[in-house]
Order: structure tokens, then C-alpha cells, then sequence
């Protein structure tokens, strides 16, 4: 379980991360809490042959609120978001998400930029984004660009982000404790089977619903969404909405759960979020 | 290309050039020869290879030793102070929370961050908190009760 060997280089800022991209091209990989990238290098899955540090640039390492806006660097990590006050306050699912995911090691080290960039498809924090429409500024040779979620997780390990290219914060709106994540975890790891963010509206009678580890990418239940649309999320209601949350999808099959058992499990955890959500309120 | 790093261990400075992808697990046990710091699965899960960098839990074979240049790191080797043992020490040696004590660097490296965290934590905090540390011996409850009376014996 020895990685390939390597260079490594730690970049004390974005500018000089970007530069250090930009020379050594397709070889180089961008390293910042290190536990999806070094356990693909152990396995020599990754064969990197620069390893850029980003670990310690401080401006991508904060959470920040300006109006109604939220501001996360991209390095702030899995326990700086579990425990931030700021966030219990501002945007409790993200704080709930946080505390879900793997153990408390993996939290001390693990990013929320470094999660969505690799775009697990059983990792926790797409379907959280996916559920705020949150936004992902990315910085490259030209400049910054902004991509919303819906865009951002392009398919199994794909992100937006491009090589040459590091994602910066992540924008997430102020949002009310009418939020829940609930999971079907893989025991051994904590990785999602089925994961599913609900955010209800109650005062719109709206609802967000996004599912993770059933397909190849976190989607949004669309299906789900439409059928609560001005409707009042009632148990019934919420039961019947939750039967379409895995229509047109086509699910992942593995050892840990057949195509028909992951489409089950997001129905019953789409209903299981949307009345944790409701019941907050 | 090798790096040269500069990690305090227990409060020794350790000075060394290392290839980029030592794994600080080891760093640990081979550089500074403190072999107290077990390596089970490799694989990130067991959480055998715990330690604290800069005050934080972390599998060091999820690490390379170049990544903790400039740190402070803890191992199980630095827990107890004039030779008195640390209060999770004294936890696991009066609950019996181990058998082989393959895991109980790691388990105990995790209990202290807990315990940094949370002064009183119940037992469901524990078992939580203990989520990343696998024991094939005790079956855990023992390892719960270790924690729990170091809690106790540190609020004492
Ligand atoms: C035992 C274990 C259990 C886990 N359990 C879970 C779980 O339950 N749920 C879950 O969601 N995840 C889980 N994870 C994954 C964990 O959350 C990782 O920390 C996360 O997927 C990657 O974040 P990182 O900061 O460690 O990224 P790294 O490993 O450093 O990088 C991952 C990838 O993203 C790129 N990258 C990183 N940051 C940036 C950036 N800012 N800009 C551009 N590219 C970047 C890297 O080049 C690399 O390709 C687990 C991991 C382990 C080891
Ligand atoms: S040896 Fe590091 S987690 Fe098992
Ligand atoms: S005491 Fe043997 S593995 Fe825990």
C-alpha cells in the first residue's frame, strides 16, 4: 500500500496554486484533506506525479455570512462544518450532513471542496448542494467562474471543475431548520447506499429533494418536487410524493445493493427526509 | 525528490528528509522509531494508526509525513506525563478495554480527542466517537466503560 512515487509541492496561495496547475499539466494533482486522493494513490489507482498541496492556503479555509448569503472555502473541513455555530444557526443541514459522514478522523481531515470536486457518487455532499442550489466558484488561468449545483456534478467521478482549475467556495443561501439529511449508509465506511436532502418551503409550499449514492450522480427528485409543489406537506401527501423519487432514474447495482433495492431505499428515505424536515418547522 | 521536514513528536523535534510519500504512519515507526503507532488495515478504516496532528485525530496512513511539516503531533507514546499514566490510559488499564491490544493506541489516541471535545460525554457519544476505531478482541463495551471513567477521572 505504497503510492507511486512523486513530487510534492504545497502552495501558499491560490495564484501560485494555479501557476503550479497551469506548468505541470495532466501529471500534477491537486492534494487538500487527502482522503480520496490518497487512497486511490495507495492502490495506485492515482498515479499523480506532482502532487500540489493546497492544504494551507488560508482564504479558501472559512465560512462566512454576508446577508443572506454563505460563503464556505473550499477547504474548510467535514468537522470545521459539524461544529461551526455559524452554521448551526444559518444553515443547520449543512452542520447535519457534516456529522454523517465517515468517522470523526476522517472529518478532522476530509474537505467539503476536495468531496465535491471528486464527485463520489455515494459521497454526502452532493446531495446537500443539490438540495440549496447552492453555487461553486471555481478559479482558473482566466479568471473565476460560477456553476450552479445543477451543473456542477456532471457524472461518476466528473465534476465541473477542469483540469487547470480550483474550486474556490461554495455558495450556499441562509436557510430555514425545515431541513434534514437522512442516509442509508454502507456500514463499514459511512459512504451513502441512499442519501436524501429535503428542504421544505413551508410558507411557499415548496420543497428541494435531492438523492445521492442510488445513481451515478446525486440528482434532484424532480418527480417528488412537482407532486408537493403548492401542496401541504402532510404525512399523506409527503408518501405519495415520495414514490417518484427514483422515477427515470437508473440506478447503481454493486455488492452493497441491486438497482431495485437502491430505488426503494431512495423512495422510503425521500419520505423518511421530507417528514424529518416537515416535523422541524 | 525528497523533502526535508521539520514534526515535532511528543514535544521532540524530529528533523528529517523524506520521500514525499512517506506515510506519516511511518514516519512514526520507522524515523523516529516510535512504534506505538499501529498500522491494521492500511486501508484508512481500522483507525489503528490514530494519532494527533496539531490536536486533531487523524489516520496517519491516510497522511504523508510531508503533509504534517511544521506540526505537532501525539502519539500513544505521549500520553503519559512523569511517568504517571494519562487518565485514558488509567481508563482502559482498570476497565480492561483491551485483549491484544492491537487497537488500543488508536482507540485511546480517539478517546482523547473526544474527551477535548466533550468533558462528559454519555455512552452513545462514545460509541460515536469511537465510529472510525475498530477492536476485533472486546466486543467494545469494555472500551466504552475505559472512556467513561477517564471522563469521570478528568472532571474529578
Ligand atoms: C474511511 C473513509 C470514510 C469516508 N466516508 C465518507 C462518507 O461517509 N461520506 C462522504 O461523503 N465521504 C466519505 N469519505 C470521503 C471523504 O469525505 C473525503 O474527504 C472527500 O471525499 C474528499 O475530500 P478531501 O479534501 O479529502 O479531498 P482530496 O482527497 O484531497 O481530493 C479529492 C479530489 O479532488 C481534487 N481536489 C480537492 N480539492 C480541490 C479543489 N479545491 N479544487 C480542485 N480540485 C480539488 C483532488 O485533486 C482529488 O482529485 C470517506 C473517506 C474515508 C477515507
Ligand atoms: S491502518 Fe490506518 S486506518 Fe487502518
Ligand atoms: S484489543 Fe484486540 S483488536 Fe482491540
Amino acid at each position: 500500500m505504497i503510492p507511486a512515487a512523486f513530487d510534492y509541492v504545497r502552495a501558499s496561495s491560490l495564484n501560485e496554486a494555479l501557476d503550479l496547475l497551469a506548468k505541470h499539466g495532466d501529471d500534477a494533482k491537486i492534494l487538500a484533506g487527502g482522503h480520496s486522493l490518497i487512497p486511490a494513490m495507495k492502490l495506485r489507482l492515482s498515479q499523480p506525479k506532482v502532487v500540489i498541496d493546497i492544504s494551507r492556503i488560508a482564504d479558501l479555509h472559512s465560512v462566512n455570512q454576508q446577508n443572506g448569503k454563505i460563503a464556505i472555502g473550499a477547504l474548510t473541513t467535514h468537522y470545521e462544518i459539524e461544529s461551526s455555530d455559524l452554521l448551526k444557526r444559518a444553515c443547520p443541514l449543512l452542520p447535519e450532513v457534516a456529522g454523517s459522514i465517515g468517522d470523526v478522523q476522517v472529518r478532522n481531515k476530509g474537505t467539503v471542496g476536495g468531496s465535491c470536486v471528486h464527485a463520489d457518487p455515494a459521497g454526502d455532499w452532493p446531495a446537500a448542494m443539490l438540495a440549496l442550489d447552492a453555487e461553486f466558484e471555481i478559479a482558473g488561468p482566466n479568471g473565476s467562474r460560477t456553476v450552479a449545483a445543477n451543473d456542477f456534478f456532471v457524472d461518476i467521478l466528473t465534476s465541473a471543475v477542469e483540469p487547470g482549475e480550483i474550486l474556490k467556495f461554495i455558495h450556499v443561501p441562509a436557510t430555514a431548520n425545515t431541513a434534514a439529511y437522512v442516509k442509508f449508509a454502507q456500514k463499514a465506511s459511512g459512504f451513502a447506499i441512499a442519501g436524501v436532502a429535503a428542504v421544505v418551503d413551508k410558507t411557499k409550499k415548496e420543497v428541494a429533494v435531492a438523492v445521492t449514492g442510488v445513481a451515478a450522480k446525486a440528482y434532484r427528485a424532480s418527480g417528488t418536487e412537482s407532486s408537493l409543489r403548492g401542496v401541504e406537506p402532510t404525512a399523506d401527501s409527503i408518501a405519495t410524493a415520495a414514490e417518484k423519487a427514483a422515477d427515470g432514474i437508473d440506478p447503481l447495482s454493486d455488492i452493497h445493493a441491486s438497482a431495485d433495492f437502491r430505488a426503494h431505499l431512495a423512495r422510503v428515505q425521500a419520505k423518511r427526509a421530507l417528514w424529518a424536515a416537515v416535523s422541524r418547522g | 525528490m525528497n523533502i526535508s521536514v521539520k514534526i515535532s513528536v511528543n514535544g521532540v523535534l524530529h528533523e528529517a528528509e523524506v520521500e514525499p510519500r512517506l506515510l506519516l504512519a511511518h514516519f512514526l515507526r520507522e524515523t523516529c522509531g516510535l512504534t506505538g503507532t499501529h498500522v491494521g488495515c492500511e486501508t484508512s478504516v481500522c483507525g489503528a494508526c490514530t494519532v494527533l496532528v496539531d490536536g486533531q485525530a487523524v489516520k496517519s496512513c491516510t497522511m504523508f509525513a510531508v503533509q504534517a511539516d511544521g506540526t505537532e503531533v501525539t502519539t500513544v507514546e505521549g500520553l503519559a506525563s512523569n511517568g504517571e499514566m494519562h487518565p485514558v490510559q488509567e481508563g482502559f488499564w482498570e476497565c480492561h478495554g483491551l485483549q491484544c491490544g492491537y487497537c488500543t493506541p488508536g482507540m485511546m489516541m480517539t478517546a482523547v480527542q473526544l474527551l477535548e471535545r466533550n468533558e462528559a460525554p454519555s455512552r452513545d457519544d462514545i460509541r460515536h466517537a469511537l465510529d472510525g476505531n475498530l477492536c476485533r478482541c472486546t466486543g467494545y463495551t469494555h472500551i466504552i466503560d475505559a472512556v467513561e471513567y477517564a471522563a469521570k477521572k478528568g472532571r474529578a
